[in-house]
């Protein structure tokens, strides 16, 4: 990322009392969730200043394109950054870069002092936290070798891309959106990568298996060396023992590889979240309006784990998501609640991936689903899949086909539904079926 | 430097400065202009980044593709016969007109 155009920390820090410090909102995590929170207090008027504050040396960027354009070098770090310098400044709104929070003091009315690893403090009068997620790190010997690497950041990212030019055999340990992402960017690169999954399907259970059985065979067809119930044992070193050479498996077989890259999910950051005593269970636990158990802090992001907005879905079920959407809505929710209304999240959540020429649009969430619809035009590359329960629509699955993701979308959006029968011949455009039968027509079976 | 000028469903002109090769999406979006969303980053995966093109500069832009086609009948306002996806159309050196929609979503 361009260094050149820096922003400097406009917080002061604290000597002595608070009151001689500026205040406000103080958003820990200045990434997607912490951005759109920022930004949509303003279009809401909230006046107070704002303290974006984030630990990486970066000026705020977005993340998808890490593992896709970016690494493909198809765009530059520019492109990433999510706002310019003057933006931030016109909006009164500080850009902290390089601090982490390593402890915060909160008292009953929400405000308080967050302390960084540097000794700096930031006082604030309310505090969000949009901490995000890390990558969960592998435990095997020889994890800690020179090239073994993550993507979660852009760090990561400029790593990858600055050592990816001595490699010929990469290997990719975890079959979930990242690694098949990155797989697809390196093989595109002229790469010599191999796929490593333990499960037995690729994207646990992001989508469904038909989905999951797609995307296996069209990776397998585009000449990705795929291997799923594959097990690791150890990395191995090279002759100076000190960086990775090779992928040992459990039935010992060794595979090549100067560099390997590791995507086996995220661990949410909650470290801040229970050292203030808040709820704390895969994510920080908030309410429908983003509010942690203090009742006063907000949670956003791949950090919070909040009740599912999804219409129809069980009572008391919550649920974490990872994506750029949920991270947008819910600031928008959170935003909502410091300003002092009570608005829920009402968005269907969505999703995207670009994995080689295969653009996957998931709409809505298929848990609990009953019965499955499959589209397949083999001769146009395009594949869906709809998901129902209790004969209502509640998600889908698209691969090069947004039409029939947009359709999909717009009928949940707007409670209207599309008949599974009707919905069975791929020649048929789903937007003309779509019809206005209410949702919660029929009550989920079982929980 | 090419100029963008946006003007929003109210009829009010912002106009904002962008470099060659940035699209006008992220001339948008860098600058907080209002009536653009662009969820995806220009993944081409959202429909939030519509635009009405001003007619006397569709040649100047590049062509749409078949996906680019099918998102835009996914668009919060019905598409017209000038509409694009504002993520996929690159600065070249002119100056390039767009009416933004009145909502995105
Ligand atoms: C390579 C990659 C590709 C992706 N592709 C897609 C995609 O195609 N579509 C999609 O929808 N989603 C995608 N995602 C997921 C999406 O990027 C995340 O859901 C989104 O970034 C979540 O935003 P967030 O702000 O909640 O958390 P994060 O982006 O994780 O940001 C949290 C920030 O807080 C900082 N932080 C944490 N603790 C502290 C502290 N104590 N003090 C200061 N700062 C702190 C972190 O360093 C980080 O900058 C992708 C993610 C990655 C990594
Ligand atoms: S920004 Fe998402 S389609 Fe243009």
């Amino acid at each position: 990322m361009s260094t050149a155009e820096t922003l400097q920390p406009t917080p002061q820090p604290m000597t002595g009392t608070r009151a001689a410090t500026r205040t406000g909102l103080l958003i820990i995590g200045a990434s997607q969730a912490g951005v759109q929170l920022a930004v949509s207090l303003r279009a809401l008027g909230f006046d107070e200043h704002i303290t974006l504050l984030g630990d990486e040396d970066h000026r705020p960027y977005q993340r998808p394109a890490l593992s896709k354009e970016f690494l493909q070098g198809t765009i530059e770090s520019e492109s990433l950054i999510f706002r310019s310098a003057d933006y931030w400044v016109e909006h009164n709104i500080s850009v902290v870069k390089g601090e982490r929070i390593v402890r915060v003091d909160k008292d009953a009315d929400g405000s308080g002092v967050a302390h960084a690893a540097s000794g700096a403090s930031f006082p604030f009068s309310r505090l969000a936290l949009t901490v995000g997620a890390r990558a969960r790190r592998m435990e095997v010997e020889g994890a800690d070798l020179d090239r073994v690497l993550y993507l979660r950041n852009a760090d990561d990212a400029l790593e990858l891309k600055a050592r990816i030019g001595e490699a010929q055999d990469v290997v990719l340990i975890g079959g979930g959106f990242i690694g098949l992402e990155a797989a697809s960017s390196l093989q595109k690169l002229g790469k010599n990568v191999t796929l490593l999954e333990l499960g037995p399907r690729l994207v646990g259970r992001a989508v469904g298996e038909e989905t999951a059985e797609y995307f296996l065979q069209a990776h397998r067809a585009r000449g990705l060396d795929i291997r799923l119930n594959t097990n690791v044992s150890r990395f191995a070193a090279d002759d100076s023992g000190r960086a990775v050479a090779g992928v040992e498996l459990s039935d010992g077989t060794v595979l090549p590889a100067q560099i390997v890259l590791i995507g086996i999910g995220v661990i949410p950051n909650t470290d801040l979240a229970e050292q203030l005593g808040l709820e704390v269970g895969n994510g920080i636990v908030v309410d429908r309006y983003s509010i942690a158990s203090d009742g006063t802090t907000v949670a956003v992001g791949d950090c919070a784990n909040m009740p599912n907005p999804v219409p129809g879905s069980a009572p008391g079920e919550r649920i974490r998501l990872e994506s750029v959407n949920n991270a947008v809505e819910q600031a928008k929710v959170a935003a909502y609640s410091l300003t002092g209304r009570r608005e829920e999240y009402a968005g269907i959540p969505w999703f995207w991936s670009n994995q080689a020429d295969l653009k996957l649009q998931i709409a809505g969430l298929c848990t609990g689903h009953d019965q499955t619809v499959i589209r397949r035009d083999d001769e146009r590359g395009k594949f869906s899949v709809l998901y129902y329960r209790g004969g209502q629509i509640i998600a889908a699955d698209c691969v090069n086909a947004p039409l029939d993701f947009m359709a999909v979308k717009n009928a949940l959006a707007s409670g209207r539904n599309i008949p599974a029968a009707a919905a069975a011949d791929p020649a048929t455009a789903l937007k003309t079926i779509t019809t206005d039968s209410p949702t919660a027509n029929q009550p989920p079976e079982g929980a | 430097m090419p100029t963008v000028h946006f003007t929003d469903a109210d009829g009010t002109v912002r106009e904002i400065d962008g470099n060659v090769g940035d699209s006008v999406m992220e001339t948008a979006v860098r600058n907080g202009v209002p009536g653009i969303v662009a969820e995806c980053g220009g993944s081409l995966s959202c429909a939030t980044c519509h635009v009405f093109v001003r007619e006397d500069c569709f040649e100047q832009l590049p062509p749409m593709s078949d996906m680019e086609d099918e998102m835009l009948y996914g668009t919060a306002i019905d598409r017209q016969d000038n509409s694009r996806l504002s993520c996929q159309l690159k600065l070249d050196g002119d100056d390039v007109f767009v009416t933004t929609p009145s909502t995105q979503v």
